[in-house]
């Protein structure tokens, strides 16, 4: 019997031969990741409980600066602390202090540390994302980190597989986050509970690496253990000069089982949003277009990767934020900053009237930056709105692109990016 | 730390899909390493029960809808809860990472549709987690739970993950120091 990419990740992970949905396995982690939030609770479980004084590999762990760093406040300060002192005891290799690294799920990719094959962990739940990179990676808790800091291993349920085809290109302004924003709103936020997404079909291979990376950032909004796909050319080209391990990519075997098949048309699927308080309260972006909004935010793991950034700047370039609207802009690396200051993005942001800050998770959480008040009203292009999640339990949050965020703060309404420019120029589309 | 057989406690009810930061906002993370403090603030986010920590009784139950603990990977959410005193959480079904998070802690937590949907607030209830039943006293009504796979029982029994490393780690050690 075949084994999908997942099973034969996890199945080389615990040296056997083969691995069926529902085993569990005790297995190999290639490579693990903690940040500001979740180091120091790990640390102490680590070393204090569990007796563990070193690290099973210090080249196979990342550790971020991103949460509530810059310190927002002086128990955010000690936290900070915590995770540096950790990291330097424990040799960590892939450490990123404020100001030189950025938010994980940008930083692990673009570092070139997060490969092929590989199984992944990471103490954060979007920890998912890396699987557009053909990898097996998940999101755990701190106890589980500890674990596998101490031992190099971690107990795996394996999941039940969902094939996920997308046929046909998606149309002008739609991008990966409308596509899968569209697919939550089907399927439900536990759509895919503790199971794993496998995304296919001929629309993943006329987008980039960056895009991908925001279908699989939200398979965890489905309820999804793990989202994967296939390794192509777009794949091999993003880690040429990056990677910083050999590779062995993994494919699913042809008579591979899976729990279920969905087939999308891409070219059906309209630009989009998820309304208020979940992100499977999917609406056509038609249906919401008009709404008044307080705050518009661009950043994030999900939507602030250098494509994202300029093709915000293509609607702003030339136009004011709409008054009564506040933009913030934050860009999700240091090396995405760099980049965007580069290619002369940050002037337009700063001509149109956007707060931008540095490289951080800042607003997506609700943590400094942009933490939203009693009814306020919040476009936003990162991947959560549930009640609190960026602020007071009675703001709201409507979930969409870049290109249609950057459209409303000119607008002051959520508006079709057309209304602000013509045509996506194809070179960014 | 080992689980009693049976834990009794008057019952709290939410509905589905309540996730981490509504269990406990994100704000609180600062707090991430004092289990009394985010006690204060569990369940905080859910609308209409910002004080609901301070009404808990020491041993009560929560009892939820599906997909209970969904979003972020914190692990100060059942943290949280336990914090709060609540000494079991009963749901329709969990989030895969809060689920691990609470077996990993050796905090017991029991997957039983039928009390989801039984159970009311304030019902008085006993569990026994070696039988894995729900007793109803208030309405005189019995669930079942679906059973934990060998290797999860074992670290609830254990306590969690923590002594399960440490006897790994200490096998390995005994290993390294056999000489040949
Ligand atoms: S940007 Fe938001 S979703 Fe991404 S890691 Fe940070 S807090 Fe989590």
């Amino acid at each position: 019997m075949g084994m999908t990419m997942t099973e034969k990740i996890l199945a080389r992970g615990a040296g056997r031969d083969g691995v069926r949905p529902g085993d569990l396995v005790l297995a190999k982690v290639d490579f693990a990741m903690g940040h500001d939030l979740t180091i120091p609770p790990t640390g102490r479980i680590m070393r204090e409980q569990m007796g563990a004084d070193k690290i099973w590999d210090p080249e196979r762990v990342a550790v971020t600066q991103d949460h509530f760093q810059p310190a927002k406040d002086a128990a955010s300060a000690t936290l900070g602390r915590l995770t540096r002192e950790f990291s330097r005891d424990m040799g960590i290799k892939w450490y990123f202090e404020v100001g030189q690294g950025g938010i994980c799920h940008t930083v692990l990719p673009e570092n070139g540390l997060v490969l092929p094959g590989e199984l992944i962990v990471g103490a954060d739940s979007h920890s998912c994302t890396y699987g557009a990179l053909n990898n097996f990676a998940t999101g755990i808790g701190s106890t589980d980190l500890a674990c596998v800091f101490a031992l190099g291993e971690l107990w795996f349920r394996v999941p039940e597989t969902l094939k996920f085809v997308y046929r046909n290109r998606l149309k002008e302004w739609v991008e990966a986050k409308d596509l899968i924003l569209y697919v939550i709103g089907k399927i439900g936020v536990d759509g895919a509970r503790s199971k794993a997404m496998e995304h296919t079909g001929e629309a993943l291979r006329h987008i980039d690496m960056e895009a991908r990376l925001t279908m699989t950032n939200m398979a965890i909004e489905a309820g999804a253990k793990n989202g994967i796909m296939e390794f192509d050319d777009v794949t091999r080209q993003y880690l040429e000069g990056r990677a910083k391990r050999p590779y062995t990519p993994v494919t699913s075997d042809p008579d591979a089982e899976y729990e279920k098949a969905f087939e999308f048309d891409a070219e059906a699927v309209e630009l989009g949003v998820a309304k208020p308080m979940s992100p499977d309260n999917y609406a056509p972006l038609s249906e919401v277009a008009g709404t008044r909004l307080d705050q518009v935010f661009i950043g994030s793991c999900t939507n602030s990767r250098i494509t994202d950034l300029r093709r915000a700047a293509a609607v702003l370039d030339g136009h004011k934020v709409a008054p009564g609207v506040r933009l913030i802009i934050t860009p999700s690396s240091h090396q995405v900053a760099i980049q965007a200051e580069k290619e002369g993005l940050i002037g337009v942001f700063l001509a149109s009237g956007a707060a931008w800050t540095t490289a951080t998770c800042g607003a997506c959480l609700g943590g400094h930056m942009g933490v939203l008040g009693e009814g306020e009203v919040c476009l936003s292009t990162t991947n959560r709105n549930f009640p609190g999640r960026m602020g007071h339990p009675k703001a709201l949050v409507y979930l969409s692109n870049p290109a249609v965020a950057a459209a409303s703060a000119v607008t002051g309404v959520i508006s079709h990016p057309s209304e602000v420019l013509d045509h996506m120029p194809a070179a960014i589309r | 730390m080992t689980l009693p057989k049976t834990i009794r406690g008057r019952a709290w009810k939410f509905g589905a899909n309540i996730d981490t930061d509504q269990i406990i906002p994100a704000k609180y993370a600062i707090y991430s390493l004092d289990e009394k403090e985010l006690g204060k603030h569990a369940m905080e986010g859910v609308p209409g029960r910002d004080t609901w920590a301070s009404q808990v009784a020491q041993g009560d139950i929560m009892v939820s809808g599906s997909n209970f603990g969904c979003g972020s990977s914190r692990e100060i959410a059942p943290v949280a809860i336990r914090g709060a005193g609540i000494s079991l959480v009963i749901a329709d079904s969990f989030a895969r990472i809060f689920f691990r998070n609470a077996i990993n802690m050796g905090y017991p937590i029991l997957q039983s549709p039928q009390a989801a949907e039984g159970v009311d607030e304030g019902d008085e209830l006993e569990v026994d987690l070696e039988e894995g039943v729900i007793r109803n006293f208030t309405k005189g009504d019995e669930y079942r739970c679906d059973a934990f796979p060998p290797f999860m029982n074992e670290l609830l029994r254990m306590g969690g993950l923590v002594p399960w490393v440490r006897k790994q780690l200490e096998e390995r050690r005994r290993m390294s120091r056999t000489p040949g």
